[in-house]
């Protein structure tokens, strides 16, 4: 290699590397608000490095694991609450609206709402989050024993 | 080291080459994309928690893999035309960058269409969604800098300047799922683990995968084909190229 050829080599690299570890700085200093959610220990505990805790009438969002059992439904209208939990701590978020078809006990879900207090959410946006996995019924039947039901509504629901 | 490359770094060689794999591998693309879309829409069972939807995947992950992929090439290709001035590579850059671009957008409109369904919302602001977002803008840039340029090799410069730095952006891209909570999952099968996916649900989707790269190699020769003719319109050979084809 000739002396300039090898001289632009060093030159590229040296501002791509320069470059690469720049945005590296950047996204390391970012780093928590990237991240599109709290989860509930987060929300209860703090942020793992900062410890920071979201303050009441913050509006922000959560991601956890929908609580067995935890899903109430009104009868008469499209409320609904439901816990939410990741690796113990639990929130309770309060919606009105539709949920996203993939919403059952055990879904992850994405809520958007204001904290209403230190432990609960009142969403106005709920998203349903599915895992990398797929498979066909059968198999995560005999595997999870998993099966997908359709959440059912009543009639005066649907009317709404 | 590289010297059975020299040849092919004349316009004429490289043109007869590009013409030739174009040739060779669009009907191997086409075969596999048949196969590879029909298994996956007719044949491969539904999901047990997505039912139907899920068979987008065989158009989204190929197209969303192969603009990361179209877009690594480019930037590979960018870095060694500004280190060794090569003209013909430059215009392998530009012959990239709109089919990186289209595999962008279609990775972005399967994922809205897919995520209005099952997670509720056509486009959220979450760290891979925005990360491949800006994969298209640095398509786009890379072509508009190219012809924002009277002199084409001033133009060509600066193009492949973009696509050398852009190439930060691909990892990003695929690690955002990781180093961040984003709503969308994590890797199904571009990851060391065993893939996350029934057998008879992945076959159809590796024969999407090679197809949509068969797809790049056929498009990308041909436009660099195209691009090579057209700068170098005023020579012989591209002139003898025309009055045979006429003939």
């Amino acid at each position: 290699m000739n002396p300039r050829r090898k001289q632009r080599l060093l030159l590229v690299s040296i501002i791509l590397l320069g470059l690469a570890a720049t945005t590296a700085l950047i996204l390391t200093a970012l780093d928590e608000n990237i991240d599109y959610f709290y989860t509930p220990s987060e929300i209860i505990n703090g942020k793992n490095e900062t410890g920071i805790k979201p303050k009441v009438g913050q509006r922000l969002r959560i991601g956890g694991m929908v609580v067995e059992g935890s899903v109430k439904r009104s009868d008469v209208d499209l409320e609904v609450s439901f816990d939410l939990s990741d690796t113990g701590p639990i929130v309770t978020v309060i919606y009105d609206g539709i949920l996203p078809d993939l919403f059952r006990e055990g879904q992850g879900i994405i809520a958007q709402g204001h904290l209403v207090n230190a432990t609960t959410i009142k969403a106005f946006e709920v998203l349903a989050k599915h895992d990398e996995e797929y498979m066909p019924p059968e198999i995560a039947e005999a595997m999870k024993g998993i099966k997908h039901v359709k959440p059912e509504y009543t009639q005066q629901q649907l009317g709404n | 080291m590289f010297k059975w490359l020299h040849p092919y770094a004349k316009p004429e060689n490289a043109y007869t080459l590009s013409e030739k794999i174009y040739a060779f591998v669009i009907p191997l693309a086409t075969l596999c994309l048949i196969v590879g879309s029909l298994w996956g829409l007719l044949f491969a069972p539904t999901d047990y928690q997505q039912g139907e939807s899920f068979r987008l995947i065989y158009f989204h992950v190929p197209a969303a893999i192969w603009s990361m992929g179209a877009y690594t090439t480019m930037g590979v290709l960018g870095f060694c035309a500004l280190v060794w001035q090569i003209r013909t590579l430059e215009l392998a850059v530009i012959a990239i960058a709109p089919i990186g671009a289209i595999f962008t957008i279609l990775a972005l409109a399967t994922g809205a269409i897919w995520g209005k369904p099952m997670w509720g919302t056509w486009w959220v602001w979450d760290a891979r969604l925005t990360s491949e977002l800006i994969l298209l803008f640095l398509y786009l840039g890379v072509f508009a800098l190219y012809f924002s340029f009277d002199d084409k090799r001033t133009g060509g410069k600066a193009a492949c300047i973009l696509a050398v730095v852009g190439i930060v952006n691909v990892p990003i891209i695929h690690y955002s799922v990781e180093w961040w909570n984003t709503l969308h999952q994590g890797a199904t099968i571009t990851k060391f683990d065993k893939p996350s996916i029934a057998g008879d649900m992945l076959w159809p989707l590796l024969i999407n995968i090679v197809g949509f790269l068969l797809l790049f190699i056929a498009l990308s020769s041909y436009r660099f084909a195209t691009e090579l003719a057209k700068s170098e319109a005023h020579r012989k050979w591209v002139l003898k190229l025309v009055r045979k084809n006429l003939s």
